[in-house]
Order: C-alpha cells, then sequence, then structure tokens
C-alpha cells in the first residue's frame, strides 16, 4: 500500500512578478526517492525548499505527512521536525563542535536529555563514518566531512523525509564518491528522499523517479529507467545530452 | 639576551630604514622631553607622607591630598561604620569573576546566571540596606563604589535590551521592527547629558506627586536605555554579517525563532562584535563622571568636591592624574579581558 508523504497540487509561487513555480503537481510516496534536476535557475531549489517551508508558495495546496502547509506556518515547525534538510553549503553551525552541531536539534526541539541526545548523534556520525571527528569544530573538517556531518544533523531529528539541496554541487570529485556513498546506504534504507542533483549516475543507481524543471515547469517526471531510456521532450532530450557526456 | 640581541631587535623594530629611524628618533625625542619632568613631578619631588597640604613640598606632586581623600574617593559619603557592606559586595563581585577563570566551562554558566540575576540582589541589598542592615540612602553613595554601580548595573540592563532591540530591528513583523527602529534612533539621536538631566530633573514632574522613584534608580535606567540602543546596533551589525544559510539550517532542524536565536544566531553574531561591545561598555563606564550634572558624585565628582575644599585648594593636577590612572587601568583590564575571550571564541578560522 502506498502512501501520499508529499503533495503538490497546483503550485504557483511568484518573486516580485517573476513566476519561479507554474503549476507544479506531483507527489511522492513512502519510501520513493526522487531525483530532481533541471538548468539552474529553474526552480528545483525553490521546489524543494516549499516541502519544508524556507520558501512559501502563493497559489495550490502543499501537503506534508499529510499536513497542508499554508501560510499561517502553523504547521510549520511539526512538519520540519519530520523532515531532514541538507544543503549545497553544508551550514553547519561553526561555533559548535561536529557532536554539538548533531545533538543540539535532538536535544532542544525534542527535548531528549543531553547524554542521550549524545548518544544519538555518534551513532549517526559513525554511520557517516566521522566519529572519530566528533570534537572537532566544522571549519577544521574537509568539504566532504562537513557534508557527511550536515547529514548526520539532520538524521539525528530521526527524519521521516529527506530534502538534498544540491548537495555535492560544492566538493570536488573525490568528495563526492563519499557524500554519495552516505546517500545511497540511506536510499537503501529505506528512507523517503528528495534530492536535487546533476549527479546522473547517482540517480540511475537510487532513484525511483526523476523529474525534469524548465523554467519553473516540471517538464517531464518519468520511472528512472524510461527517463533515461525514453525522454518524451526535446528540452530533456537536450538537457540529457549535454549532462551525460 | 646579550648586547648583539638587543642589537638587532633595535635594528630590526626601530631603525629598519631611514624613515622609520626618523620615526623612532621623534618619539623618542617627545619622550626625552615630557616623561622626565613628569616622573619628577609624580614621583621624585613628590610627596607621600603627612596629612595636610602644608606637608607638601612645592615642585612635587602632593599624594597626601589623594591619601586623605581616599576612602571619599572610593565610597562617597557613605557611612563609615558601614562601609563593610560595600566591601563584602565588592569582595563577592570580584571573587566570584576570578572563579569564573578557574572554573571548568559547564560551570560558568551557572556563574554567569549568579552575576545577571543574584549577585545584583545581593550588592543592591548590601549597599542599601534591608532585611536588618540598616538603610543607607542612594543620596550618599558616591565615589568609585558608584562608578562601579552604574557600569555594572548599566552593562547587565544594557546588554540584553540592546540584543532585544536587535532582534526586534530586524524582526518580519513590521510593528516590532517599526518601533525597535523609533525607539533606537530616539534615544541614539539625543545627547547623554539630556538624558541623565532629563532623568533627573524632568522625569520627575511627569510622574504623580507622591511617586517616588529613586533619582539615581532614575539616571541608571536612562544610560542604560542609552547605551542599549548603542548595543543594539553593534549587535545588528554581527547579525548581518551571518549567512542566510545559518537561519536556514536552524529552522530546517525545526527550531522556533528564539531557539534559533538564541542557540544559533546570537551566539555567532555576538562573538563577532566582542569588540563593538567592549567599546560600547567602556564608553558607558566612561560616562559616569557625567552624573556630576544632577549633583550625583561618583569618583571624578568626588574629586571635583575635594579639590574646590579650602584646605586642598590648588591639587586638581593630582586629582585628575590619580583618576585617570583608575580609569585607565580598568577600562585596560576590560579591553585585555575581552581580547582574551575573541581568541577563546575564535573556532571558525582554523
Amino acid at each position: 500500500m502506498t502512501e501520499k508523504v508529499i503533495e503538490f497540487k497546483n503550485v504557483n509561487k511568484w518573486y516580485g512578478k517573476f513566476q519561479v513555480l507554474k503549476e507544479i503537481n506531483f507527489h511522492v510516496n513512502k519510501s520513493e526517492k526522487i531525483i530532481i534536476c533541471g538548468p539552474s535557475g529553474s526552480g528545483k531549489s525553490t521546489l524543494i525548499r516549499c516541502i519544508n517551508g524556507l520558501e512559501q508558495h502563493q497559489e495550490g495546496n502543499v501537503f506534508v505527512q499529510g499536513t497542508e502547509l499554508d501560510k499561517t506556518l502553523k504547521n510549520i515547525e511539526k512538519v520540519r521536525g519530520e523532515v531532514g534538510m541538507v544543503f549545497q553549503q553544508f551550514n553547519l553551525f561553526p561555533h559548535l563542535s561536529i557532536l554539538d552541531n548533531c545533538a543540539l536539534a535532538p536535544a532542544w526541539v525534542k527535548k531528549i536529555p543531553k547524554k542521550k541526545a549524545d548518544e544519538i548523534a555518534m551513532e549517526y556520525l559513525t554511520k557517516v563514518k566521522i566519529s572519530e571527528q566528533a570534537k572537532k569544530y566544522p571549519g577544521q573538517l574537509s568539504g566532504g566531512q562537513q557534508q557527511r556531518a550536515a547529514i548526520a544533523r539532520a538524521l539525528c531529528m530521526q527524519p521521516k523525509i529527506m530534502l538534498f539541496d544540491e548537495p555535492t554541487s560544492a566538493l570536488d570529485a573525490e568528495m563526492i564518491k563519499e557524500v554519495l556513498e552516505i546517500m545511497i546506504d540511506l536510499a537503501r534504507g529505506g528512507m523517503t528522499m528528495v534530492v536535487v542533483s546533476h549527479e546522473m549516475g547517482f540517480a540511475k543507481t537510487v532513484a525511483d523517479k526523476v523529474i525534469f524543471m524548465d523554467e519553473g515547469k516540471i517538464i517531464e517526471m518519468q520511472k528512472t529507467k524510461d527517463f533515461f531510456e525514453r525522454p518524451q521532450s526535446d528540452r530533456t532530450k537536450l538537457f540529457l545530452s549535454q549532462i551525460l557526456r | 639576551m646579550n648586547i648583539s640581541d638587543i642589537k638587532h631587535w633595535l635594528k630590526k623594530n626601530l631603525f629598519s630604514n631611514w624613515y622609520y629611524s626618523l620615526i623612532s628618533l621623534f618619539i623618542f625625542y617627545l619622550l626625552l622631553i615630557t616623561l622626565p619632568p613628569f616622573l619628577d613631578w609624580a614621583l621624585i619631588k613628590a610627596t607621600f607622607i603627612g596629612n595636610s597640604k602644608t606637608d607638601c613640598q612645592p615642585g612635587g606632586a602632593c599624594w597626601v591630598f589623594i591619601k586623605v581623600w581616599f576612602e571619599k574617593l572610593i565610597y562617597g559619603f557613605y557611612p563609615e561604620k558601614e562601609i563593610w557592606r560595600v566591601n563584602l559586595a565588592f569582595l563577592i563581585l570580584i571573587s566570584t569573576v576570578t572563579l569564573a577563570f578557574f572554573v571548568k566551562s559547564k560551570f560558568k554558566i551557572y556563574i554567569l546566571f549568579f552575576l545577571i540575576f543574584i549577585f545584583p540582589l545581593i550588592g543592591f541589598t548590601l549597599i542599601n540596606g534591608g532585611f536588618g542592615l540598616e538603610r543607607v540612602e542612594t543620596r550618599v553613595w558616591g565615589g568609585l563604589t558608584l562608578t562601579f554601580i552604574l557600569t555594572f548595573f548599566g552593562i547587565i540592563v544594557a546588554f540584553p535590551l540592546g540584543v532585544l532591540l536587535a532582534l526586534g530591528r530586524r524582526s518580519e513583523l513590521p510593528i516590532f521592527r517599526f518601533f525597535s527602529i523609533l525607539f533606537i534612533e530616539f534615544w541614539r539621536g539625543i545627547p547623554l547629558l539630556t538624558v541623565i538631566f532629563a532623568a533627573a530633573i524632568m522625569f520627575p514632574i511627569f510622574l504623580p506627586a507622591n511617586s517616588n522613584v529613586d533619582k539615581l534608580l532614575r539616571v541608571a535606567i536612562g544610560i542604560s536605555i542609552f547605551e542599549a540602543t548603542y548595543v543594539a546596533e553593534v549587535v545588528r551589525g554581527g547579525l548581518q554579517s551571518l549567512p542566510k544559510g545559518q537561519y536556514e539550517a536552524a529552522k530546517s532542524l525545526g527550531m522556533g525563532y528564539w531557539k534559533m536565536n538564541f542557540l544559533i544566531i546570537l551566539p555567532q553574531a555576538i562573538k563577532t562584535v566582542i569588540p563593538g561591545i567592549t567599546n560600547t561598555f567602556i564608553a558607558l563606564f566612561k560616562d559616569t563622571p557625567l552624573i556630576i550634572l544632577v549633583g550625583l558624585l561618583e569618583i571624578l565628582g568626588m574629586i571635583n568636591l575635594a579639590k574646590s575644599n579650602s584646605y586642598w585648594l590648588g591639587l586638581a593636577t593630582e586629582g585628575y592624574v590619580f583618576v585617570a590612572i583608575i580609569f585607565f587601568v580598568f577600562s585596560f583590564s576590560l579591553s585585555k579581558y575581552t581580547q582574551s575571550l575573541e581568541k577563546k571564541y575564535n573556532t571558525e578560522k582554523q
């Protein structure tokens, strides 16, 4: 039985007069992995940020875990507690050690006792293979290590959905691999994931569906295999030919 | 260190090229014409022993003046037999601050809590009276004690108020933003002298006739609000220097407004503006003598009083030099202390 955990219905969004999202309709089932790709400025980051309310849509409905996100932001903290996010620029808290980065939100938001929160943090840091860096500060780590710490930080809240906004775009080639490995592990563990990424190899490995966006619209949404083998629109074909060289 | 080391140091630091040499020589010349006469006056020809102006040698500093007036300079007109209470209050303050240097960071939070919430009550009760202690009117408070009381009060009120105003000014809710801007711009736009004058003289006119808010308290609140607006602008600078990603990361972890600000944003913002905040606090400390205008005599006020005493006329220089030294020592210590804080919390740039 499939359960829709994210649903967008006729979502529109403008920045001033510029329309960034046009009639967005899609849904994500539990445990599904969705990759969103498209040229820069196509609205894919805006789309993913509408899922946890970092951006607000102006028209249409967004449901996350059955809760509607509306303009009042009434339910936003509840939703954010269940949706983890990983950013392109990591956004670790530079004034806190890696361990505290991870344990802070469980302790203060979920009110887990500090000692237990530290244990949870260590557990996930071990999972992303940087437990030995726990006492260091973000500035002392490599980009790849920072991004893995950021993934651990999000996982510590034990989210039901994970959002990744171009998680590897700020990384060197060798570091991309170590981050993708962690994400593949996570995907195999059954996590629901929405990933904005141009890592087509990663998409082929884990994605259930691929969404291609351009100029604020969803141009194409297909099962991964079909997306790569039988893209429907010319725009997608062009994009794929550029990116898969 | 031997002669060649010294030669090397001199060459490297003072005479490395011709214009450095010129500047060095010029500074030596300035020191040569100012320092010896000053030392001659302040130490060599000075008088330290005695009880009245007549004991002092002409041509040198008369430190007897400071010695005789010392108690008044420190405690003002605080009753002599109650002075132990002031001493006890400061002893508690100094020992707590000293303790903070030696305990683990885990306990520092408790010390901070004590200093901000509990110590003011203890200190106030000790100095003001109550709970079996004899009441001492604020009008006899004075000297360095009053300087410290005002500075301490100013810091613990101005800092949190300033932080709240800074947050208010960046609030997404127009009403808070508008009120904060209005408040900050108003208080920042008027001279401190006006604030002190208004708090002491004009404000009571608007109060009901039988209400009796202490003059010192009114002035202290006035100064604190004034300085809070400066703190607010300094902190706002720190807030603006933080990347948007920090806010987004905090939000995405489910933190609400207050948790986000107190756990993530403010610790970083305040850390980056420690120099600016120190600056404001030193300014606050050095602005306290202005209260002389409304008849409250802190240490500089006491000097003013002492130098116009008919037995001690003509000793203004000694008085001002002494006060300058006192102010310098405390300002410099505060500056050094906050520099050590900056180094300690500098975790980003490794």
